[in-house]
């Protein structure tokens, strides 16, 4: 079957499962965005901005496990992909970008509106390619998709000449020919480090788990409560391994690093065996790194075989799939309790009870914990939430417990203000039946507001709320303790969000009280559409506890309690 | 010619066999400009089979730690296979182009000597200047260019080291590629395509 380059692509998508992508056309495209016309299952949601597309894509693809998919022209339309994918570049995210590009022939003469975008995006894709020849098309995007979902997955971008978009090519769809002799994701892990595995994790008396983003990805959600629970094995999470294990569970320590629970972080310090599960020590969650679980006899297991030995040296390092490698070492784990490491570790949990802020904290005005807390609340803990990055993210993961993989979404590695809002959007259309709330700053929020134009046409149903101090809270907490409360270029002058969003179509109501709170929520809950809370909140909040970047993992700034004088 | 020292202890010897695809030597020099790694030498040439280019990298291990190298070129999708062959009997090769002075005549039977004594010879003669072109271990490259310094070295090129296992040990690949394939004789074919 004769076909032409753009109707190979959408031939391609349709076949690899794509039911909705997010884009903005432009001149190089224009062939493929013509042809999408005459193929109606593929929703394409117009964005405002191409940033937003990439983080849709992402949010689309970290809630459903999918690949997501985005589309932009040449030259600026690629180059604002930038910051998305290198956002799912971080966090191994399956995304498959599509660029249009200039013509053949005018690549390489600075034609207009041309970039070299297998280029720029190089070191952070996870591999790109440039399209040559229409007879190519079928096997690169199929390899672009096997690629992107496959091992560590992340993004890959395709571009594609405008000229090639035209022209005519035979179309076979390659769907079992994928040759890529140089791409073999590690998968079973050997026998000998099986076995090594298993007697560390058998002969430990103060072990603990570390979960992060690989065992949802990997699907080992059920083999790490087997393994915690038949060994009683205390679980710590990474920002992005929240929902492997539901926080409710009486092994879960909650998050670990810098602002993670204090309990967590003094149980990893004080540990015998680390029991590292797709995580790569970043040095968020590590601290200092030459005091950091020094006692401790470590196992690594990641699907990437570069992280191994990368930061932390470790005893057994294990290259492979976290699904297929826990079901080998599982059959030799013994059953064991630890009841005295646990007990340790319940008498650090207390004394964090102690410093709750929310224990003692009864002022009408609003606190961001107690917003985020009130959020969980009233929806029963089981909404997909997406944050976007600063205090209130550090907070999400501390006042929001999730229970399942695939609902706590937000970046990371690269820590990408912006983020939050366009990623529940893609979050939203990915997974129609959830709750989706969008918890952002004031900061991070207007970085990417512009697409509660896209959320008011295409009438996605999500929730946003602000937690609004007028600030750019995480820089100013930064000031406040290492610049000495020089507050240079934090303060923000912000627009009436609920004005805003009311100009662009968007529902908005403003939440000023505690007991303002319940009714906001419910409001935006009644509400079929995009729905905006704005929280205000206490100008000049802190994150607790604190690891100073470099310092010991245990060395952290906390909360005082109640009565105590602060340090 | 003399014997030739032993090779440094802390040098690595990388070989890595890529496809030979537009942008794949980009895509290996971004990796180690953006990790950091430092090489004292990378080569790339075609090999027999004309869609496949191999690299000989060299690493100084006491400033890059050769196993993150390793791990990281594998996870490249165009390359296909690494191996480290400082672990195995190996020949290894450098080639150097010098031009020295020879206006007069102890000059020139100084080069010439050198040429006696050490895998090296004169390639181009001037009235005034040689090309002296010296192919061996870069032990013995090194040495002949210090033998040549005092005449008076006016122009110097090197091709980076090549290495290849002594005896049956084969480094090659099967794979053949599924489209997109470069025959002989065909434009891109007549080198690498970098």
């Amino acid at each position: 079957m004769q076909l032409s380059g753009s109707e190979i692509v959408l031939e391609c998508l349709l076949r690899e499962e794509v039911d909705v992508v997010f884009g903005y056309p432009g001149g190089a495209i224009l062939p493929t965005y013509d042809t999408m016309t005459r193929y109606p299952q593929i929703r394409h949601v117009l964005v405002r901005h191409e940033q937003g597309a990439a983080h849709m894509a992402d949010g689309y693809a970290r809630a459903t496990g999918k690949v997501g998919v985005c589309i932009a022209t040449s030259g600026p339309g690629a180059t604002n992909l930038v910051t998305g994918l290198a956002t799912a570049s971080m966090d191994s995210v399956p995304v498959v970008a599509i660029t249009g590009q200039v013509p053949k022939a005018a690549i390489g003469t600075d034609a207009f509106q041309e970039t070299d975008v297998t280029g720029v995006t190089l070191p952070i894709t996870k591999h790109n390619y440039l399209v040559t020849d229409v007879n190519e098309l079928p096997h690169i995007i199929r390899e672009a998709f096997h690629i992107a979902r496959s091992g560590r997955q992340g993004p890959v971008l395709v571009d594609i000449p405008k000229d090639i978009q035209k022209e005519m090519a035979e179309f076979v769809y390659p769907e079992d020919e994928i040759r890529l002799p140089g791409y073999i994701p590690p998968d079973a892990a050997e026998h000998d480090a099986v076995q090594e595995a298993q007697k560390l994790i058998n002969q430990a008396e103060r072990p603990v788990i570390l979960a992060g983003h690989g065992v949802t990805v990997s699907g080992a959600v059920e083999e790490l409560r087997e393994l915690a629970e038949r060994a009683q094995i205390p679980v710590a999470l990474t920002l992005l391994g929240k929902g492997n294990m539901s926080e409710d569970h009486p092994l879960v320590l909650g998050m670990m690093g810098m602002h993670g629970q204090a309990a967590c972080n003094h149980a990893i310090q004080e540990a015998d065996l680390l029991i590292a599960l797709g995580m790569r020590f970043d040095d968020r969650v590590t601290g200092n790194l030459k005091t950091y679980a020094q006692n401790a006899k470590k196992i690594h297991i990641d699907i990437d075989p570069s992280e191994l030995n990368k930061n932390v040296p470790v005893d057994v390092a294990i290259p492979g799939d976290l699904h297929t490698v826990l079901n080998q070492i599982l059959p030799g784990v013994e059953q064991s309790n630890h009841s005295e490491w646990i007990g340790r570790i319940r008498d650090w949990q207390e004394d964090s009870d102690e410093r709750d802020i929310l224990k003692h904290y009864n002022e009408q005005q609003l606190i961001s914990a107690q917003v985020i807390n009130a959020l969980w609340q009233y929806t029963s803990g089981n909404a997909i939430t997406v944050s976007d990055v600063g205090q209130h993210q550090m907070l999400e993961a501390q006042y929001y417990p999730h229970e399942r993989p695939q609902t706590m979404l937000t970046s990371g590695g690269l820590g990408t203000m912006g983020f939050g809002f366009p990623a529940a959007l893609g979050a939203k259309l990915g997974r129609p039946e959830e709750e989706v709330w969008a918890i952002v700053g004031d900061g991070g929020f207007q970085m990417t507001m512009c697409e509660l134009g896209t959320a008011a046409q295409e009438n996605i149903n999500i929730n946003i709320a602000i937690i609004n101090n007028n600030y750019l809270g995480m820089v100013r907490q930064w000031q406040e303790i290492f610049y000495e409360e020089r507050y240079n270029a934090t303060p923000m002058q912000n627009p009436d969000f609920c004005k805003l969003a009311e100009a662009f179509g968007v529902k908005a109501v403003r939440a000023e009280k505690r007991d303002e709170i319940a009714d906001a929520v419910a409001y935006a809950q009644s509400i079929d559409g995009p729905t905006l809370i704005e929280f205000t909140v206490q100008p000049e909040e802190m994150v607790y506890p604190m690891v100073p970047t470099g310092a010991d993992l245990h060395d952290m700034i906390r909360r005082p309690k109640p009565g105590e004088v602060s340090a | 010619m003399t014997g030739e020292k032993a090779p440094d202890p802390n040098k690595q010897t990388l070989v890595a066999l890529v496809e030979n695809k537009p942008g794949v030597l980009n895509r290996v020099a971004s990796l180690f400009r953006r990790r950091g790694f430092n090489v004292d030498s990378l080569t790339v040439g075609r090999t027999h089979k004309p869609h496949i280019s191999r690299m000989t990298i060299v690493v100084d291990t006491q400033r890059t730690n050769v196993q993150q190298i390793a791990a990281n070129l594998f996870k490249l999708v165009n390359v296909i296979d690494v191996r480290y062959l400082s672990h195995e009997p190996h020949v290894s090769r450098d080639l150097a182009l010098v031009k020295v002075r020879t206006e007069h005549a102890e000059a020139y039977n100084y080069v010439t000597e050198i040429c006696e004594r050490y895998p090296a010879r004169i390639v181009d003669m001037g009235s005034a200047v040689a090309i002296v072109e010296v192919t061996g271990s870069e032990v013995t490259v090194e040495e002949v260019i210090d033998k040549l310094r005092p005449v008076g070295i006016v122009e110097m090129v090197r091709t980076g080291i090549v290495a290849m296992g002594r005896g049956t040990r084969i480094h090659d690949t099967q794979y053949e590629p599924a489209y997109g394939a470069i025959t002989e004789g065909s434009g891109s074919s007549n080198g690498v395509v970098v």
